[in-house]
Formats: structure tokens, C-alpha cells, sequence
């Protein structure tokens, strides 16, 4: 029998301040917020799955709890980003915390690779072909949304003030470096 | 030297001790450092640089800005760097800078386009819609070209653009265009307060027209100092952005506002890494349009000479660059400022021969001061005719009359250089563009913003306040600023700007100057750059045009390049005067972007080659390549169309490929399929109602075929579904309708069924999808399966299963697109190449091979599975796609029901899919091809279908097609014909499966 194979991401050219992140664990999670609250909840009240499943309740904000983050992307709609190796033992615990709430959680890990752009012109950089402000008074660390760079969408995540982490569909990711690289280059 | 018309000394704009050598047409001359082009050729007494656009007369310069109608000329660095049509007042000098002139030929100075001149009369305005209309056929193939050939301007580049060009989003809270006096007020305010302020100007310095001030005091020093240290605390402050050579030249809605930055043109030697010019995307808050105004040529006969230039232009040469435009002037004006820009150069050393003033009555320091040195000052006075050939020589000046006509004689008074000024328009495009109202202003004469369309303030000039005092200027900036940043929530902090030594201007013309009843001096311009004249305005109002838009699309006036800058306000009073109208009821034409023109490299941006679209690629694209597969774009996709080997041509591989697959099997990369989880407890329910299939008897485990509509009844998308769970269904979508099945379904679900539990992510890239197909599959993947069982037994055809794969968590599909024994593996995407290779090595023990998109089309084709987008035209039915049996009969909804429903898609006649075999097998009917229902029609044809699919098929040793006949399946058997350049080809109606009909392969 063959051997489990090996993770092997989108691979991309090296540069300074631009690096592909190593693999994660990724899930879509949909679900009526209030509802899932509730029932984290319950089920943590319960002893069941108590503190796995971190929900971003703030509107375009990231929040954390442990290895794992979600990020807002829409009144139903989280992204959870946490470590490759936990991923299915998470996804059976979210799965039990929110037993009996309708909800989807799909697992999304492969679609998409993680992009870093760090430095103090990296929100410059990102200007390049995202549209959005990106000041702290509008973006402030911990705002995450998903948006467009150039012609592919991402999700943009603003991990400080100067280092950003950009979630891109795979097939996407040689381009979003590509249009970085290139905008970088001056 | 740098220049026989250089003064002595003066001229902010240069550095002295930097001399710069340049080349115009050939000839070398020496400039400054600052300098433009077009102060550096005024310097070495270079006034004719251009011949005009239909009657090449000989045009010199006339502004000192982007506005300059005339002086266009083509800057070259090297072949692929020519840039044509540039202002010679915009270019910038630096060393070794090579410019040319345009549309002469064979010289400037000769050239023998000017006999358009000679024959203007059998040329006027819209002469090209009367004089070649017949025959119809030679206006595309004979006159058009001629006529653009002989007219026309610079010629673009025909080389690869080798330049980058950069391209920005830019946020701030106040965007003020324009740093002259005004926008420098609004920018202290507004950045004084913490507001992120970006401030822009088109010239490559700050300072606008403070730039040529010389008398004014600000805050207790002379202008130039006050701009200085104005720049100094704008560039220290954190909050505030300045781009220089850098043009706004769109007001978008929601207050984006695009700005053109150029970075390096001004270089000698540009770095190779530094893009040419930046596009700016700018979303302000609040937008002050501090744009100032442009001045006005007069119209009279010969107004256009080399020599002839605006009269605030002459100041600007002078107090910036240190040029004299000549040492004999004569002014003619109707406004105030001339009187300065008089006193100025008979200050550097010029003559002012005549000063003509149209005005009777003219009153003001500026006038005091000018009789004060005793100018030759003549009131009531105007222009009847010019002298000279390449360069003005003589002004004919004659006295108005009562009636406001040329009256008694003409006094030719000789000089080399004429200056003109008709007052000042304020610069109104971008407050326009961005749906802003215009006032007419009585007084003035000129149009100034009213009601703005968004979020933005007009000051300054560009409001109206042409000639005001600086005071004022400053004041209503400044309130503006405080008004805006107060709206963006910053708190109101009062900025003062004392100012002393300041003198206000009036003054105006609109239209003809006043000339003899029967004038003879020739041709008055009013539009240089299209050579429009106030005769062709008289006459498309004569031949009957009303709309000042049709007046000006009859005589072009308005419409070159620099849309109409210095001519649109002339043009419109000398139509409303023929249309006896005023000017506010005649109104203006519509202000469009750009305002000035902008290079396609800086729209393209980063789009170019590579990165001018992502290019889509699969886990397993370097495997393909690797293997010397062509590729096919597919969407965004690039998918291996086919693998050749050992040097064979498309239809040799895919010839081999197919009869491969059929014998043994073949491996194929189906990973661009689009993806779909449908999950939630309403899953079903949604499918039901999205899809025309019934899915409440799809058991978990299975997969259906599903076709999907639009609400028009016509197919939109199909593909292989599974139910992975009882609430969870897996969609499979063609490769290039994923993301609009997508939207199609959220808008649905959005918008249709809110309340449905189901929720829908996007999983095309989430898998990896490896379909191995033919009679050995089983055989090839049994050893790399763990945790199921493959036998038919336990996965029949449409079953799924969970398994490991190469120790990876797969699902495996048993699905067949090829009508074999087949599986489609998908694996997490990051493991796709190396489950890919693990395949490919188990295969080689069968003699499998890997085929592409081109074979995969062809097995398809022999048993009649339909592509959509190919066999579908967006007018097809379920039924006219042969795929009827797939509607559920009982459903009591789904989108695109109740439009099946219509009598008209029930039409027994309606096109109807079926296949057609040649009566020569060796012949490939070309796609797309018509179909007849009777042999040797002559157009038109009565035609009853088309060729949608056609291969040859090596496995049928014959060719095959799918075609859509009206009332097809009622034809099986018939003889139809399809044209071809080589002749009518027979072809037999026929069921679409060519190739085990039974369709017993698919359950090996």
C-alpha cells in the first residue's frame, strides 16, 4: 500500500516581505450566528467540545481562541483557520457542538493557500490592486474581508499593523504573487 | 547659452547652471534645466512647431500648459518609446531629448499638405459626408483612409511597450486638485487639522499661477517664498500626500476621482525598475477642485500664426523659464491681466508696440500702472487680419464703430509676436464629469459650478474667481477646506493667510471680434487643434443645426484631443449669436474623461502578458507539461488538450488516446470541474426546486445526472450530483459555469427561498479530480484504494463512496463521460500530483495513457453526451438537448418550469439533437456549419439546423457530428445537406449515440 502522500501547496517564487505560508486547516463554517452561539454555549455548559470553536461576532473582525481563528466574512459566514494537523479532530468537535443547529461546515483546506505580506509598505503594496482603504482607522489589526487584488478574489486578513495574511484560491495564488512580485519590483 | 530670447536673469522653474542639449526635427539646441520643451524652443526663437490637422498651416506655440491646442509634438527615446501628440508646454527637457514635429511632410517649413489650405473653400465643415458619398462601397475602402491619412496627428508607436506601468488605490479624507494659490489654502487647512490629504497637480511644480507672481505679498513675503515654505510644511506632514506631474483626469461616482502620476518621462535615463507612470484610483471622502482657469484665445482672421500666443502664457514663459516670446509685441485683450503681462515684458526688454484693448471703457491699477510707463495704450480697438508666413509679422488693428463693426482704416502695425487674452474660463470638466451643475454668471460671461453631483467643492479660479484678488482666492478656499474636513469629522481649527500687494482683473470676450461687413483677412479660428473656424460654425447653422451637440459634431470644433479647452466657450457664443439665442439657452456640450488624454499603458497597468488575467492551473498542470502536453485555455483554465508522442500532430494522438482509453483505459485530469457543497437540512428540498431532476430518491451514496435552467426554460448548466449525506449533496458544474452557477443559485437562495437551511460553498479547488476511464480502471486503482470495495457489486455505475486513496481521505465517484467503466477520484488538492503519479504508475502495467480535452470531447461525441455551451446555445430545452427524460415529471417546481410549459418550447419543430454521419466517412463537417433540408438551394437557403459537434472518430473509423434539425428525431434516416466551400455534402439523420448504443460498457 502507498505511502500517505505529502501536502504540496501552490509553489511561488521567494521574496522579501511576501512569503507562502505553510499549510492550515481550513473550514467554511455557515451557520445563524446568534444560534451558534448559543449552542457553543450550551454544549461547552454541557462539557462538550467547551472552548473548541472560536465565532467572530464582530462584522468584518477576526477573533481567536487557542490555535484556531474565525474570521467574519458575512452575518452567516466564517472562515476557521487553525493548525493542518487538527483539523479533523476539530471539524468532529465543532460537528457535536452544534448538533441539532441547521448549519454547513465544509472543509476548504486545500482550496486555498495563505499569502504574508509584511513590512512597513506592505499596505502600499497591498494598494497596488486592492481597492480597499487600508489606514488603520479603517482597517484596523484584526479586520478581515473578503475583497479582490487585481482580477482574483482573497480574503484580506490584517494580522498587525504592517503584516497582512491573504487567503487566495489556489489556482489564484501564482497570480496574486505574480501581481505582488511585480508591484513590489519598484 | 541657452537661448537668444533668454533674459538675463528670473525664471523660477530653472537651474541656471545646468544646461541641458536637445533635438527638435534634427536640429540641435540647448535648453535649461526646468525647462519644457516648449520654453526651451521660445528661447532659441523656435515658435513653429506644428502643421494644423486638415489645412496644415503652420502652427506655432500658443499656450503654456496641457490646454496648448497647437504645439503637439512626438517625444522619442527609441523605437518602442515614441509617444506621440504631447503638449510641447507639458513635455519636460532633459538631456538629450529628441522631439519631432507632426503632419508635415516632406518638412515643416515645406510642407504639401498645405494645398488643403488653398483649397479650403471645396473643404468645409462636414464636407465628407457631402462630397463621398457615392460610390457607398469606396467610403471604408477608399475615402475614410485617404481622408484620415491626410489629416491627422502623431503616430503611435508600433513596437511592444517594453515599460511598466504601475498602477494604485489611494484613500484619503479631503483630494484637492490643483496646487495653485487656491488648493495650496485648502491643503494648510485641511491638513492642519489631521485629515489625510492628497494634493495634486498636473505641472511638475507646485504653485500654479504663483509660479509667474511677482508683485503679490503672502503672510508678509513675495509669493514665491511663501510657496516654498507653503511645500515644505505640506511635504513634513505625516497626513498629507503631494503628487506632482500628475493629472486628474476622472471624477467618478462615489468620489473616486483617477489621477494619472508621470514618474519618469522627465528623466534621461529612466531606472529600469521605476514604473512609467502610476494610475491612482483615489476614493475621497471629500474632493475641492482647485483647477483655476484657462485662458482664452480671441477669434479673428489670422489668429493662428506661428507667434501668436495667449497673453498669460507670455507671463508664465517669462516669470517662470526667462523667455521672451519676442522683442516687438503687440497685445490685444479684452481683460485686465494682459496690462501685467505688458508691464512685464517691457520690464525684461521687450517693445510693447500696442497695447489694443476690444473695451471701450477699461479702468483699474493694472491699467493706471500700464499708461503709468507709458504704454501705447489704444482703446476700441480690434484685430482685422495677420501678416506673415511662418511666423506673424504684421497685426492689422482697426477701430470699432458704434454698431460694434471694424470701422475706417486698418493700421498694420509690424511686430513678432501678438498676444491675445479673452478673459478666462473657469476649469469646470471634473465638477461636470461628476454629474455637477454649471451656472451661467451674467457678469463674467462664463459658466461656474452651481449644485455639485457628490461630495465636492469648487475654488478659486475654477469657481469663478478669475483675475480676484488673492484674498479672496485664499479665503474661499480656505472656508471650503474647513467645510470639508469638518464633514469628514475632524474639528474646525481657522488657518489665516494675510495678503498684500494683491490686484484684482476683469474683463471678457465670447465670440467673433468685431470686424469689417465684408471681413477679407482670412480664416479666424476658433478650435486650432481641429481646425475649426467661426465660418464653419456660421455655416452648420445655416445648413440647419440646432443642438450646440450636432453643431459640434458637424464642424468637430471641440473634439480633438484637447476637447475644446480653449475654443468650447467661442464656439458656443458665436453659434448662439447666429441661432439668435443666448448662451445659457444654447448650453454646453457634455464634459466627458479623460480631461486630458491618458496613455493605454497607464489603463492596462499591471495587465499585461502574464499577469493580464490569472491564468488557472491544476495540481497536476507540471506533471502535464512536463509530459510536452498543449494546453487549451478554458475559461481561466489551462487544461492539456492532448499528450502527443513521438512527434505526432493533434489528430494522431487524439486518435491514439481515444482508442486507448476504449481498449484499456486513460487518465484525465477533471479537477477544473466546478464544485459545489449544497449542505444544510433543506439541501434537498433547495436542489429540488433549483434543479429540473427529482432528488428525493437520490440515496446517500448515489449521483444523478442534473441539468439545470434558467427561468427562460433554456438550459443553463448540467452535471454529475451525489448525495454524500442526508443533508449534504455534492454539485458537480461544467468548468467554465461554475462561478455563475454559483451566483445563479445564491441569488436564488438570497433572494427566492431565504428561509430554506441550506447553505452553498464553493469546492472546485478543494479537490483534486483524477477520472480514469475504460474497460481496466478497476484494475488500475483497486491496489492504491483502501476502506472500499471498487467491484460493480458494491459501486455500480452512479455510486460514491468514501476511501483512502494512496492513504489520502478520497471520494470516489463512479461517473463516465466517455460511456466506459470509469472513476473520478478526488483527492484534497494539495495531494493531487502525487496521488496523479501513483495512478499514472499503476496504469502503465495496463497500457494506460493520459488524454486531454480534445479526446475527452470525441469519446464523449460517439455516445452523445452533450456539452453545454457547445451542443447548447442558450435557446435549448431539455427536451431539444435530448436530455428531457432527466425532468422530473411530478415536480410541482423548479426554475424554469412554468416556462417549459409554453407552447412555443413544446413546438414538435423546434430544433431537436441528433446525429448526422456523412456519406464520406472520411469527411469532418466543420462545426457550426448549416444544415439544409433539400440539395442545390441558392441563397438564401432555407435552412432547418446546424453543425454543434464533429470529429473524426478513429475508433468508429469514420467521422462523426451532433447536430441540433428542426423536428430532428421525426428525420431519423433522412438525407440532409450541409454546405461547404468544397461543395454539398450529404449526411445521414441519425440517433446521437454512435457507439454501444446499449450503453452495457458503463456497467463493466
Amino acid at each position: 500500500m502507498a505511502e500517505p502522500a505529502k501536502r504540496q501547496p501552490p509553489s511561488v517564487a521567494p521574496l522579501a516581505g511576501l512569503r507562502v505560508l505553510a499549510p492550515l486547516a481550513r473550514y467554511a463554517l455557515r451557520v445563524d450566528l446568534a444560534v451558534a452561539a448559543a449552542a457553543a454555549a450550551a454544549a461547552a455548559a454541557a462539557g462538550a467540545g467547551a472552548g473548541i470553536m472560536p465565532l467572530a461576532t464582530a462584522v468584518c473582525r477576526a477573533s481567536q481562541l487557542r490555535d484556531w481563528h474565525a474570521l467574519w466574512l458575512g452575518p452567516d459566514e466564517q472562515l476557521l483557520l487553525g493548525p493542518a494537523a487538527a483539523g479533523a479532530a476539530f471539524a468532529a468537535a465543532v460537528g457535536n457542538a452544534l448538533q441539532g443547529v441547521p448549519h454547513s461546515l465544509v472543509d476548504v483546506s486545500h482550496r486555498q493557500g495563505a499569502l504574508e505580506v509584511s513590512g512597513p509598505a506592505a499596505a502600499t503594496l497591498l494598494n497596488a490592486a486592492c481597492p480597499l482603504d487600508l489606514g488603520l482607522a479603517a482597517t484596523p489589526v484584526g479586520f478581515c474581508s473578503r475583497t479582490v487584488f487585481g482580477k482574483a478574489e482573497i480574503v484580506l486578513w490584517r494580522r498587525a499593523e504592517h503584516a497582512f495574511q491573504l487567503e487566495v484560491w489556489r489556482s489564484f495564488l501564482p497570480y496574486v504573487h505574480g501581481l505582488l512580485t511585480l508591484a513590489a519590483a519598484e | 547659452m541657452s537661448g537668444h530670447y533668454r533674459t538675463a536673469s528670473g525664471g523660477i522653474d530653472l537651474e541656471r547652471s545646468r544646461p541641458i542639449r536637445f533635438e527638435f526635427d534634427g536640429q540641435a539646441y540647448q535648453g535649461l534645466q526646468g525647462d519644457t520643451l516648449a520654453s526651451a524652443l521660445l528661447a532659441n526663437g523656435v515658435h513653429l512647431v506644428g502643421r494644423s490637422f486638415k489645412y496644415h498651416r503652420p502652427r506655432g506655440i500658443m499656450a503654456a500648459g496641457p490646454e496648448d491646442p497647437n504645439a503637439l509634438v512626438t517625444v522619442r527615446r527609441d523605437a518602442a518609446r515614441s509617444t506621440p501628440n504631447l503638449s510641447a508646454a507639458q513635455v519636460e527637457l532633459y538631456e538629450g531629448l529628441v522631439a519631432h514635429s507632426q503632419n508635415r511632410w516632406p518638412s515643416l517649413r515645406f510642407d504639401v499638405g498645405r494645398i488643403n489650405d488653398l483649397l479650403s473653400r471645396f473643404i468645409p465643415s462636414g464636407f465628407y459626408y457631402k462630397t463621398f458619398m457615392w460610390p457607398r462601397t469606396a467610403w471604408h475602402s477608399l475615402y475614410e483612409p485617404r481622408i484620415r491619412a491626410a489629416a491627422g496627428l502623431g503616430v503611435a508607436a508600433t513596437e511592444a511597450d517594453p515599460d511598466v506601468y504601475a498602477q494604485r488605490y489611494g484613500h484619503c479624507e479631503v483630494l484637492i486638485v490643483g496646487a495653485g494659490p487656491a488648493g495650496l489654502a485648502a491643503a494648510l487647512t485641511a491638513a492642519r487639522r489631521g485629515a489625510r490629504v492628497l494634493l495634486c497637480d498636473e505641472q511638475a511644480l507646485p504653485g500654479g499661477s504663483l509660479r509667474a507672481d511677482t508683485g503679490t505679498r503672502i503672510d508678509g513675503k513675495a509669493a514665491t517664498d511663501w510657496l516654498r515654505e507653503t511645500m515644505l510644511e505640506l511635504a513634513q506632514a505625516q497626513n498629507v500626500t503631494v503628487l506632482t506631474r500628475t493629472t486628474a483626469f476622472g471624477y467618478l461616482p462615489h468620489n473616486m476621482v483617477c489621477l494619472s502620476e508621470r514618474l519618469t518621462d522627465h528623466l534621461a535615463s529612466p531606472p529600469a525598475s521605476k514604473p512609467r507612470e502610476r494610475l491612482w484610483q483615489v476614493r475621497a471622502r471629500q474632493v475641492i477642485f482647485a483647477t483655476g482657469a484657462i485662458e482664452r484665445p480671441l477669434v479673428f482672421p489670422g489668429n493662428d500664426r506661428p507667434g501668436i500666443l495667449l497673453a498669460g502664457a507670455a507671463r508664465s514663459f517669462l516669470n517662470r523659464f526667462g523667455v521672451l516670446p519676442g522683442r516687438r509685441v503687440v497685445i490685444l485683450t479684452a481683460h485686465d491681466e494682459a496690462y501685467r503681462t505688458a508691464l512685464e515684458l517691457q520690464a525684461a526688454g521687450a517693445q510693447i508696440v500696442a497695447l489694443a484693448d476690444l473695451r471701450a471703457r477699461a479702468s483699474g491699477p493694472l491699467i493706471d500702472a500700464a499708461r503709468g510707463a507709458g504704454l501705447a495704450i489704444r482703446r476700441n480697438t480690434t484685430a482685422v487680419g495677420t501678416r506673415g508666413n511662418l511666423r506673424v509679422c504684421a497685426v492689422g488693428l482697426a477701430a470699432v464703430d458704434a454698431d460694434g463693426a471694424a470701422a475706417g482704416d486698418t493700421d498694420w502695425v509690424s511686430c513678432d509676436t501678438l498676444l491675445m487674452s479673452g478673459g478666462y474660463t473657469p476649469s469646470v470638466h471634473l465638477h461636470s464629469q461628476g454629474r455637477g451643475k454649471l451656472r451661467w454668471e451674467e457678469t463674467a460671461q462664463v459658466f461656474v459650478p452651481a449644485e455639485a453631483g457628490q461630495s465636492c467643492r469648487s475654488v478659486g479660479a475654477c469657481k469663478g474667481l478669475t483675475g480676484a484678488a488673492l484674498a479672496a482666492v485664499f479665503n474661499q478656499a480656505a472656508t471650503a477646506a474647513r467645510d470639508a474636513t469638518t464633514e469628514c469629522g475632524f474639528e474646525a481649527l481657522p488657518v489665516t493667510i494675510a495678503v498684500s500687494d494683491d490686484t484684482s482683473a476683469g474683463g471678457g470676450w465670447l465670440g467673433t471680434l468685431p470686424q469689417a461687413a465684408r471681413p477679407r483677412g482670412g480664416k479666424a479660428f476658433v478650435d486650432w487643434q481641429n481646425d475649426v473656424t467661426a465660418a464653419d460654425l456660421g455655416l452648420a447653422v445655416r445648413e440647419g443645426f440646432r443642438s450646440i451637440e450636432h453643431i459640434k459634431r458637424y464642424t468637430t470644433t471641440g473634439m480633438a484631443t484637447d476637447q475644446g479647452k480653449t475654443s468650447n466657450l467661442n464656439a458656443l457664443a458665436i453659434a448662439a449669436r447666429q441661432l439668435g439665442r443666448t448662451i445659457p439657452e444654447v448650453g454646453l456640450t457634455t464634459f466627458r474623461m479623460p480631461y486630458l488624454p491618458v496613455g493605454f499603458g497607464g489603463l492596462a497597468g499591471y495587465a499585461r502578458g502574464e499577469l493580464f488575467a490569472p491564468l488557472r492551473k491544476t495540481p497536476m498542470y507540471g506533471w502535464a507539461a512536463a509530459r510536452g502536453a498543449v494546453f487549451e485555455p478554458v475559461s481561466m483554465w489551462q487544461r492539456a488538450r492532448y499528450f502527443p508522442e513521438r512527434g505526432e500532430d493533434m489528430h494522431q494522438a487524439v486518435a491514439r488516446e481515444c482508442q486507448v482509453v476504449r481498449r484499456s483505459c486513460g487518465i484525465f485530469d477533471a479537477t477544473t470541474l466546478g464544485k459545489i457543497e449544497v449542505a444544510g437540512p433543506d439541501a434537498i428540498e433547495f436542489m429540488n426546486r433549483m434543479y429540473v431532476n427529482n432528488w428525493n430518491s437520490l440515496a446517500v451514496g448515489r449521483c444523478r445526472y442534473g441539468i439545470l435552467l434558467r427561468d427562460d426554460g433554456f438550459v443553463f448548466d448540467d452535471g454529475v450530483v451525489a448525495r454524500t449525506a442526508e443533508d449534504r449533496l455534492h454539485v458537480t458544474t461544467t468548468t467554465g459555469g461554475a462561478p455563475r452557477v454559483l451566483g445563479l443559485m445564491e441569488d436564488y437562495l438570497q433572494t427566492e427561498w431565504p428561509q430554506l437551511k441550506v447553505w452553498l460553498t464553493s469546492t472546485t479547488e478543494q479537490w483534486a479530480v483524477i477520472a480514469v476511464q475504460g474497460p481496466r480502471a478497476r484494475d488500475v486503482l483497486e491496489p492504491l484504494v483502501e476502506q472500499a470495495d471498487l467491484s460493480a457489486a458494491s459501486l455500480p455505475h452512479m455510486a460514491m463512496t468514501r476511501a483512502l486513496v494512496c492513504g489520502v481521505p478520497a471520494m470516489i465517484f463512479r461517473v463516465s463521460f466517455t460511456g466506459e467503466l470509469g472513476y473520478e477520484i478526488n483527492v484534497p488538492a494539495d495531494y493531487g500530483a502525487e496521488v496523479w503519479r501513483a495512478v499514472w504508475e499503476s496504469g502503465q502495467a495496463h497500457g494506460m495513457c493520459a488524454y486531454g480535452t480534445e479526446s475527452m470531447h470525441v469519446l464523449r461525441a460517439e455516445k452523445g453526451y452533450i456539452i453545454v455551451g457547445q451542443d447548447t446555445d442558450g435557446t435549448m430545452t431539455p427536451d431539444d438537448a435530448g436530455v428531457g427524460w432527466a425532468v422530473g415529471k411530478s415536480k410541482s417546481e423548479f426554475v424554469g418550469m412554468v416556462s417549459l410549459r409554453k407552447r412555443a418550447l413544446q413546438d414538435p419543430n423546434r430544433k431537436q439533437l441528433v446525429g448526422l454521419l456523412t456519406a464520406d466517412p472520411r469527411h469532418v463537417l466543420e462545426e457550426g456549419s448549416q444544415i439544409a433540408a433539400t440539395p442545390g438551394q441558392r441563397p438564401p437557403m432555407q435552412l432547418v439546423g446546424h453543425v454543434t459537434s464533429s470529429y473524426y472518430s478513429s475508433v468508429l473509423r469514420r467521422s462523426i457530428a451532433l447536430a441540433v434539425v428542426n423536428g430532428g428525431r421525426s428525420r431519423m434516416g433522412e438525407t440532409l445537406y450541409v454546405p461547404t466551400p468544397a461543395g454539398e455534402s450529404a449526411v445521414t439523420v441519425t440517433q446521437p449515440v454512435f457507439y454501444d448504443s446499449k450503453g452495457e460498457r458503463l456497467n463493466g
